[in-house]
């Protein structure tokens, strides 16, 4: 059947046509298309992935942001405690101190009246004593008119003394 | 602005022609054969021809002969129109035989047992309608993918623009879908024939379809899908490896009496063959197929416009209208179907030729 029989004409002219077209598109078109293709394909593969690393990265870099801000916090948190400690110290120390000061400034004040007053005593026991001599002079000047009173009275305080 | 024009123009001129082309083809049908026979009509539409139809238009295309090593030609086939002869050739039924005669009207002798013309017959390498249709799809394929490649050199990596971005995920789908899933590693070496082959198919079968422009038959045509096949069937053969050839030669893991007896030889032999046949056939008989459904629908008009007048033709049109609309919505995607089947089948055989068997089986 004419249907079924191939023209040996048309195999002719569509082998060479087929042909050319193969080898010219070989030569000029599908080698530069698939290569650029692929090219555009592996460039946006490494896009992607380059993508994910950056992510990965800031997701690291993040973490660690988080680290060092809780890091500072903690040592914020240490030194403002350390801060209040030495505070409390020292107000305690100061307090001790003044009133360590305050005692001994009491004692020495104490000693001093102390001193002052054992001062003022002797001074009193020294006039007493000049007043008595005094009262004991005008009273002798008095009894001892005579020399024979005077010698007696000698003679009794001497023996006293020596008793003593 | 002008694109709009462009496309009314167009339409009007597509619509213009199409009434007149069906115009005509009822008058050529009643005045020439008496009565209309929708077998012939459908066959000569189908088969090549020496000239294309377009309305009223009768394109002549050139004749070549090639007659005992004598090139004869290139003439026009308009001078072995209705019968007259040129050069002492005559055309009968789109063959072209010597007739050794001068003048109109030339009477062949016929043989009385097969009722073929008795005259011999030059080899005709004509430029025919199916030529004519090769030429246009091998130049729409230049065009298409040389400005194609040009859009990849000058917008290189990145997003593709214009035809670049229509033909990208076909290109990608034939290496993709049908080159990498069938032939493995070695998928780069096929590339160029796979995707030529592709588009070859897709963009002759879509040609085919286009109304009014002569009806293109070109991949249906047994030739045409001949020499596609018997490619397919030598890259296959050029390039198989040791294990393919055994497969063939030396089956492994069959009775050695199978082998020895050369009955796997002749069953693997028989595979090896029938497969550029069978690419041929399906093909071949595919596309032929569907044109004839359709030129079948067309026909029933004028049919019952015989048999029962012009209410029974009008009538039977309207139904013969929608199913062929409905047909050509089928042959659309039958068009990509079979270029990809084509393809398909074309890469698992030189996937089954360059696979590497790591285990005896």
């Amino acid at each position: 059947m004419e249907l079924l029989t191939p023209n040996i004409g048309l195999v002719f002219w569509m082998s060479l046509a087929f042909l050319v077209v193969l080898f010219v598109l070989r030569k000029f078109a599908w080698s530069g298309i698939i290569s650029a293709l692929k090219e555009r394909e592996d460039f946006i593969e490494r896009s992607l992935k380059s993508a994910e690393e950056a992510k990965a990265l800031m997701s690291s870099l993040k973490a660690e942001n988080e680290n060092l801000l809780a890091e500072a916090r903690a040592e914020r948190e240490a030194i403002l405690k350390e801060a209040k400690e030495m505070k409390e110290k020292i107000l305690a120390d100061a307090k001790l101190t003044a009133s360590e000061e305050g005692n001994r400034m009491i004692a020495a004040a104490r000693g001093e009246i102390e001193k002052e007053k054992n001062q003022a005593l002797s001074d009193i026991k020294k006039q007493v004593g000049e007043i008595s001599l005094e009262i004991a002079e005008r009273v002798i000047k008095k009894e001892l008119s005579d020399k024979g009173a005077q010698e007696a009275l000698v003679e009794k305080h001497l023996s006293a003394a020596q008793s003593n | 602005m002008n694109n709009t024009k462009a496309t009314f123009l167009a339409l009007a001129l597509v619509i213009l022609t199409s009434f007149s082309s069906f115009a005509s083809g009822g008058h050529d049908n009643h005045g020439e054969a008496e009565k209309f026979v929708p077998g012939d009509v459908i066959i000569h539409h189908v088969l090549d021809n020496h000239e294309i139809h377009i309305g009223n238009f009768h394109i002549p295309l050139p004749i070549i002969l090639w007659d005992n090593g004598k090139l004869v030609g290139p003439f026009s086939s308009s001078n072995l129109s209705h019968g007259n002869s040129y050069l002492g050739y005559v055309m009968d039924h789109e063959k072209i035989y010597y007739a050794d005669e001068t003048g109109s009207k030339v009477i062949l002798g016929y043989d009385e047992k097969t009722k073929e013309p008795i005259h011999s017959k030059p080899l005709d390498f004509s430029i025919t309608k199916s030529v004519v249709g090769i030429f246009i799809t091998s130049i729409l394929m230049l065009l298409m993918f040389f400005a194609v490649s040009k859009g990849y050199k000058k917008r290189a990596g990145q997003a593709p623009k214009g035809i670049q971005s229509a033909l990208e995920p076909l290109i990608v789908f034939v290496r993709d879908e049908v080159a990498k899933p069938s032939i493995g590693k070695k998928y780069e070496k096929f590339m160029p024939y796979l995707l030529t082959v592709f588009f070859f198919i897709w963009i002759a079968n879509l040609l085919g379809l286009i109304p009014f422009i002569g009806g293109f038959n070109v991949t249906g045509n047994i030739a045409v899908a001949l020499v596609l096949a018997f490619i397919t069937f030598l890259i296959t053969a050029f390039s198989g490896n040791k294990d393919y050839w055994l497969h063939i030669f030396w089956t492994p893991g069959v009775p050695v009496w199978l082998k020895a007896t050369g009955l796997m030889i002749l069953i693997e032999f028989i595979g090896f063959v029938s497969k550029p046949i069978v690419l041929t056939l399906r093909l071949f008989a595919n596309i032929t197929a569907g044109h004839i459904i359709i030129l079948s629908f067309v026909s029933l008009i004028f049919i019952f416009n015989n048999m029962y007048g012009a209410g029974g033709g009008f009538g039977v049109s309207l139904v013969s209208v929608i199913f062929s609309i409905f047909m050509f919505c089928i042959e659309l995607l039958v068009a990509f179907l079979q270029a990809y089947v084509f393809t398909l089948l074309s890469a698992l055989y030189f996937g089954s030729a360059v696979e590497e068997h790591a285990h005896e089986h």
